[in-house]
């Protein structure tokens, strides 16, 4: 077996290079909406402000795509280079919505990427237009394709072990698309970017307006950023609740380790808003608790219970037991022992094999555990309490404070009295770094919550890793952060200085540099 | 002929052929313009030019790259695990080198200091030549096998190191494929400038051009009587499910020949290799660029087209335990997966085709400094 530094140390790059990746990819999503909402009050009204605010906020995108670009290439790849098991276990079904993402998607938003920003003076205004509805297309359907993968990570629907291949195949592709934990993920991934790209537009257009420049520019970019971004948090914080719906069905021990939930309670459950969850006594000290909360976000019912992870402890326990079944029963099959009655009581114990395979961490044969082998591969079951309660509940405050935000700008733009509100301009400015660290936090939440699983219930996260040595890792992971944060450096201080350059950076010959002779 | 597994098996091979030709002709001509950036373009602007006539197209291009990456997870998913993690820091390397590539493009030009601009166009450099030289030096290490085995779970163990990748014959396919590329992106290169920048190409074309022809045909030598190949002596049914420990596998020289001694007429394909490389320096001498484009073109894909034919079936030989090679039998995805990723490239790669080809002609045309000069603040 692979050594559990190997396994830390790729899990520790698969997380960096991911979070850098998901530093860029919202403001992607977001941002190539309102360029196409920007482009088409232009060619609707034919005011060359809309094609200005278009082009200018088009520069800052494209500096973000390049990022963007350039750590998504390393995703493409990193499940084979440091997840092999993983990619051979899994890749029958994994590896079709990646490879149809790079078919379908990714090659409509790069091959039209560069009409957008050289195609102005050689299609028509309506053919541009539709360049760049195109290129918002691609980007959300590549974060459809991305989300469906990793929506079966955390409820793997549509798919059979096979024994012969030793892995995991299709069985039902239209399963697997529309699965339930996809599509909420989906939707509420974009409607994230959705925020990040308003609340960019928004918080830069308050900077501008603050300091009393390009006032005309600026209001129109604040007016549409507070609409969609309104739209956009109010969907973020529905599909989100959506989202501890579907997990309340499909992820329950996700939900009750994110609520603190050790023990069962009495229908309707009681919502923990703060606490200090203590993993080892099993129990959340100082906890401050709303009645009937819970129960009525996770499983939307007055009579449905929410499981506690002491009994989830108890469930799992017996699960790895009938896993050490499937595990002796598939090793018969493998060694050709495959007689009828064998396929069929595999068949019938099959659905525990990953909880079986729990154990190899602690003893390569698996069907000769001891008890307290059990008993540590059961605990393994239930992911670290704290640092899920907590980033979540980030996550959330994040939301709310972005949705007041957005409807305090949305409100002072429909009464046309934005630049009598310099405290919300400051607001909207101060608010920038709020729809990253919800971003952040999100994905921290639904994958440090999935472990100790790579595949839910089906590949424990230490058996996937590739089979490459801790000095290996420790060189890559290096040269990742290092060259990451190198070029993120880079990207913020080009970002910075157009950002502050502003439309004057267009040299139109309208904008407020230009106009003072200032540098531009 | 019907779609059963056996035949879809044969078609994904040719599915990732196509990729991988796509990704060398498209992307090809990318790196190779990468490479000549410094010593093609003279001066900033000059640069500009050779950047800004590949600049809009290019990231389009690089897709056929991740694309090629996620079909190969889709279709041959043990091929994906076992080479990827096994050539670790080969990939990173070519990984890191294309990092520069997106930021390269679109900063470059976005500040005036000559220093931040120097620094970019050689990490363009970089972004090029080294990708051009690490595919062909895996192609290198394919033709000769490499280390590796599996355990009775299907885990994959490389046991070789990264420096045993950089051996002679793979520095040599390393420099086939250089030398191929930068050729190919001389003649882009050369239909999308003019004057001083397009008689530049022209020289190039003629010098590497000349080096390409001369190291693919000692790598051609090399790998008929230098080299040993693979052939399987023993497999099951072609069309069960995939099981890469149920064959029987040996070794000899000259093996990579087997297949053109079985059917002559694939001799066609390296032939066409010389006959176009020697037509594309004709054309390029003539000013006939946008033909000798075409003739380019098909000499990559003649040469992706020599290496796969001489390995078929195989796709990654294992010179450690030959018997746990991969081959088009035993690496592939299920029947079920194989026949979506079927329909699917079937449906979209055409639409793909289709609209890359309409961008291309509204951006076709040639660059000239003087287009640099009045768009200076909007190009790259």
């Amino acid at each position: 077996m692979i050594s559990e530094e190997v396994v830390d140390l790729s899990r520790l790059q698969f997380a960096i290079t991911a979070l850098y990746h998901f530093l860029f990819v919202p403001l992607t999503l977001g941002l190539s909406f309102i360029l196409a909402i920007m482009e088409s009050v232009y060619v609707m009204t034919g005011k060359q402000i809309y094609k200005d605010m278009t082009r200018f906020w088009g520069k800052l995108f494209g500096i973000n795509f390049a990022l963007g670009v350039t750590t998504g290439l390393t995703l493409e790849f990193q499940f084979g280079t440091n997840w092999a098991y993983y990619s051979h276990y899994v890749g029958d079904v994994f590896g079709v919505p990646l490879a149809i993402e790079g078919l379908a998607a990714f090659f409509l938003e790069s091959t039209l990427i560069g009409l957008f920003f050289f195609g102005w003076d050689r299609i028509s205004r309506v053919q541009h237009l539709a360049v760049t509805w195109l290129l918002a297309l691609g980007v959300n359907l590549s974060a459809l394709m991305i989300l469906i993968a990793n929506g079966w990570m955390q409820n793997p629907v549509g798919a059979e072990f096979n024994f012969e291949t030793m892995r995991m195949e299709v069985s039902s592709f239209a399963d697997v698309v529309f699965n339930p934990a996809g599509q909420v993920k989906f939707v509420h991934t974009v409607a994230g970017g959705y925020c990040t790209g308003a609340m960019f537009v928004l918080s830069i257009s308050a900077y501008y307006l603050l300091k009393r420049r390009d006032q005309a520019f600026a209001v129109r970019s604040f007016t549409v950023a507070a609409g969609f971004g309104l739209a956009a948090a109010l969907s973020v914080i529905v599909l989100g609740d959506e989202s501890g719906y579907t997990d309340g069905k499909v992820q329950k021990l996700k939900v009750a380790a994110i609520e603190a939930e050790w023990e069962t309670e009495e229908p309707p459950a009681a919502f923990t808003v703060i606490g200090f969850p203590d993993q080892e006594k099993m129990e959340t000290r100082y906890a401050l608790r709303i009645p009937w909360v819970l129960g009525l976000i996770a499983p939307r019912s007055v009579d449905e219970p929410i499981i506690g992870l002491k009994d989830f402890l108890v469930q799992n326990e017996q699960r790895i037991r009938n896993g050490m079944i499937a595990y002796a029963l598939l090793q018969k099959l493998r060694n050709g022992e495959d007689d009828a009655e064998t396929r069929a009581r595999f068949k019938a114990y099959q659905k525990n094999l990953g909880y079986g395979l729990l154990l190899k961490k602690y003893t390569p044969n698996v069907i000769d555990a001891t008890e307290e082998q059990i008993t540590m591969a059961a605990r393994d079951t239930i992911p670290n309490v704290a640092p899920l309660f907590w980033t979540f509940r980030v996550m959330v405050a994040c939301g709310f404070i972005m949705l007041f935000v957005f409807a305090a700008s949305f409100y002072v733009c429909s009464t046309g009295t934005v630049m009598k509100h310099r405290w919300l301009l400051r607001l909207a400015l101060y608010c920038l770094p709020l729809p990253w660290i919800a971003s952040e936090m999100g994905w921290i939440v639904a994958e440090y919550g999935r472990q100790p699983w790579s595949i839910a219930e089906i590949l424990p996260t230490f058996m996937s890793a590739s089979s490459r040595s801790a000095g290996e890792l420790y060189l890559s992971l290096a040269g990742f952060i290092g060259f990451y944060t190198l070029l993120l450096v880079i990207e913020l201080f080009l970002m910075l200085k157009y950002a502050r350059l502003g439309p004057s950076s267009l040299h139109s010959g309208r904008y407020y540099h230009e106009k003072i002779g200032g540098a531009a | 002929m019907s779609l059963d597994y056996e035949t879809l098996k044969l078609v994904w091979w040719l599915f990732i052929g196509l990729l991988l030709i796509g990704f060398a002709i498209m992307d090809g001509f990318d790196m190779g313009v990468g490479t000549l950036l410094p010593f093609v373009g003279r001066t900033d602007e000059e640069r500009r030019v050779l950047l800004n006539a590949i600049g809009p197209t290019w990231e389009g291009n690089q897709v056929w790259f991740v694309t090629a990456g996620g079909a190969l997870f889709a279709a041959w998913p043990l091929v994906y695990a076992t080479a990827f993690s096994g050539l670790y820091f080969a990939l990173l390397l070519v990984l890191f080198a294309l990092f520069l590539r997106p930021v390269g493009f679109d900063y470059r030009s976005k500040l005036p200091d000559p220093r931040w601009r120097s620094a970019w166009d050689w990490g363009l450099f970089i972004g090029g030549a080294v990708p051009a030289v690490l595919f062909g030096v895996a192609f290198g290490n394919l033709l000769q096998g490499v280390p590796f085995h599996f355990d009775a779970d299907l885990r994959s163990y490389y046991t070789g190191s990264f420096w045993g990748l950089l051996n002679p014959f793979a520095l040599l396919a390393g420099i086939v494929s250089l030398s191929m590329l930068v050729m190919h992106g001389a003649v882009y290169l050369q239909m999308r400038t003019e004057a001083a920048i397009a008689e530049r190409c022209k020289k190039a074309i003629a010098i590497f051009a000349g080096i390409f022809l001369i190291s693919f045909a000692a790598a051609g030598l090399w790998t008929a009587f230098g080299i040993d190949g693979y052939s399987i002596t023993s497999i099951g049914a072609l069309d069960a499910d995939p099981n890469p420990l149920r064959k029987t596998v040996e070794q000899s020289t000259g093996a990579w020949l087997h297949n053109y001694a079985l059917f002559a007429w694939l001799w066609l394909i390296p032939t066409l290799v010389f006959v176009m490389t020697l037509l594309v320096v004709l054309l390029s001498r003539i000013g006939r660029p946008g033909i000798a484009f075409i003739g380019s073109s098909v000499a990559v894909a003649c040469v992706i087209l020599t290496a796969g034919f001489s390995m078929y079936p195989f796709l990654l030989p294992s010179s450690s335990v030959p018997s746990n090679s991969l081959t088009i039998w035993d690496s592939s995805s299920s029947f079920t997966t194989l026949k979506i990723m079927f329909w699917a490239t079937l449906f979209f790669l055409p639409i793909v085709i289709a609209y890359t080809s309409w961008v291309y002609r509204v951006l076709r045309g040639k660059i000239t400094v003087q287009e640099i000069r009045d768009n200076q603040h909007t190009a790259y």
